[in-house]
């Protein structure tokens, strides 16, 4: 299944519109954070690219997870291709969040680095899916590379949420921003900030979407051109 | 059920005996091991106040770069003997061949730690040893060879082997150690037993979870 080209022009569209309302929103529309110290208060609008960014990537690696046990059950291609390429997308999205947070934690923290655990285990799920990659390069032979790449993938997603877990555990100095009301650590964002943190999450959302629907008919481009290569002896 | 043991009970033999003849997994790990003790100490020593202090990281770590030789032999010896197809073509549970190799791994590498922890007992001139503190290093070298030996299988098909084994396996390692780590300091300072209760949970719940998850994907992983 791949959606013909103009179908996925369409989602493209959508997506950059999304994408330009959401920078409207997020500097323009959104309100300062009163919360926060008057000197941080331009920076910290790097929530709304931060938070949707670690979402997305979330939701890719979920993705990947589903995909590869789907490639496990029923053997077709189509679930590996799918597995790739959202394990691609949950790292540009990883790096993404791991970078806006540490361009955060400069103003607000003082220090672009911390070994705040959560800081630390996104990075360690950043890891984890190069390994991925780096197993699938070192695997010729296609089948075995998708199968044994599916196994990976199931491992390291359910490693996940155990360092999340760990996380919680181990001191933290990240903000929680959805959590029960009596959290002291809570980060509350005001009405106005929840309507332009809600649209740039959605933004994300179709971003996600529109990247995954080119980057897997992408996939099938390879593969196609793998199999004339294979005709052709190349 | 019976006969299923006994399939993983022979594998384990199988491997113990190859490792009582040769020796070679087990000298490599030990003398391995006490390298990395040595480099520790000599890279606090001057540093450090109390060399006490760096007792459970030095022993976590240790056990964890020993421990990944060990994995890196139990399917290389298979694959490149060409026993892995005689393995495979028996007519048994695959995953009766995977515990039996996993539980092989387990022992070795609990070996190297009944070597490894008088000796830093030793070097570090502290009785740091309680009965929680071995329940939950036994605990985490369970999860340690779960998880190794599945990588161990899936690496010998790839180009790099055991290259590429440490790179898969201690990034989904890492609450293990965490949790290994953190529950050690805790009984160097006198925690008890329900203070580290959560560490355990955890320590737990990931051995029950990929013993299901290889359990499910082993025979993905040796099909040819």
């Amino acid at each position: 299944m791949t959606l013909s080209r103009s179908l996925l022009r369409i989602l493209n569209v959508i997506a950059l519109i999304g994408m330009l309302l959401a920078v409207y929103m997020a500097l323009i529309q959104a309100p300062d954070a009163v919360n926060v110290d008057p000197s941080i208060r331009p920076a910290q609008r790097i929530i709304y690219f931060h938070v949707p960014s670690a979402w997305s990537s979330m939701l890719a690696f979920l993705v990947a997870f589903v995909s590869s046990i789907l490639y496990l059950v029923t053997k077709h291609i189509r679930w590996d291709i799918w597995a790739r390429s959202a394990s691609e997308l949950g790292i540009a999205f990883t790096i993404a969040a791991v970078i806006s947070g540490s361009l955060w934690a400069k103003p607000a923290w003082n220090t672009y680095w911390t070994w705040d655990p959560r800081l630390t285990t996104y990075t360690i799920v950043l890891l984890l899916y190069i390994a991925y990659f780096m197993l699938r390069g070192a695997i010729d032979e296609p089948s075995r590379r998708a199968r044994l790449a599916a196994v990976y993938g199931i491992f390291a997603f359910l490693s996940v949420p155990l360092t999340f877990m760990s996380i919680r555990w181990w001191n933290t100095i990240h903000p929680v921003i959805v959590d029960a009301p009596s959290n002291e650590n809570k980060f509350g964002l005001g009405p106005n900030m929840l309507q332009a943190f809600g649209v740039t999450n959605l933004a994300f959302l179709l971003l996600f979407v529109a990247l995954l629907a080119n980057r897997i008919s992408l996939g099938w481009a390879e593969e196609r051109l793998e199999a004339l290569k294979d005709r052709l002896h190349f | 059920m019976k006969h299923y043991l006994q399939v993983v009970w022979v594998i384990l033999w199988k491997d113990l005996r190859i490792e009582l003849r040769s020796k070679d997994v087990f000298t490599s790990m030990a003398v391995f091991a006490v390298l990395a003790v040595m480099i520790f100490n000599f890279a606090f020593e001057l540093r450090v106040p109390d060399k006490t202090v760096v007792i459970p990281g030095v022993l976590w770590v240790t056990v964890t770069f020993s421990g990944i030789l060990g994995l890196g032999r139990a399917f290389i010896s298979e694959k490149d003997r060409g026993s892995m197809a005689g393995l495979l073509l028996a007519p048994v549970d695959r995953s009766a061949i995977y515990f039996g190799k996993m539980l092989a791994s387990l022992v070795f590498i609990l070996v190297v730690e009944a070597f490894l922890l008088p000796l830093m007992v030793v070097f570090f001139n502290t009785n740091f040893l309680s009965l929680p503190l071995l329940l939950i290093l036994f605990l985490g070298t369970l999860g340690f060879a779960v998880v190794g030996s599945i990588f161990s299988a899936l690496a010998v098909n790839t180009r790099t082997r055991e290259i590429l084994l440490p790179v898969l396996l201690f990034p989904i390692m890492l609450p293990v150690l965490m949790a290994g780590i953190r529950a050690t300091i805790g009984f160097m300072e006198g925690d008890t037993l329900a203070d580290m209760m959560k560490w355990f949970r955890l320590i737990f719940f990931f051995d029950i979870l990929y013993v299901v998850v290889a359990y499910l994907t082993f025979d993905y992983v040796v099909e040819e």
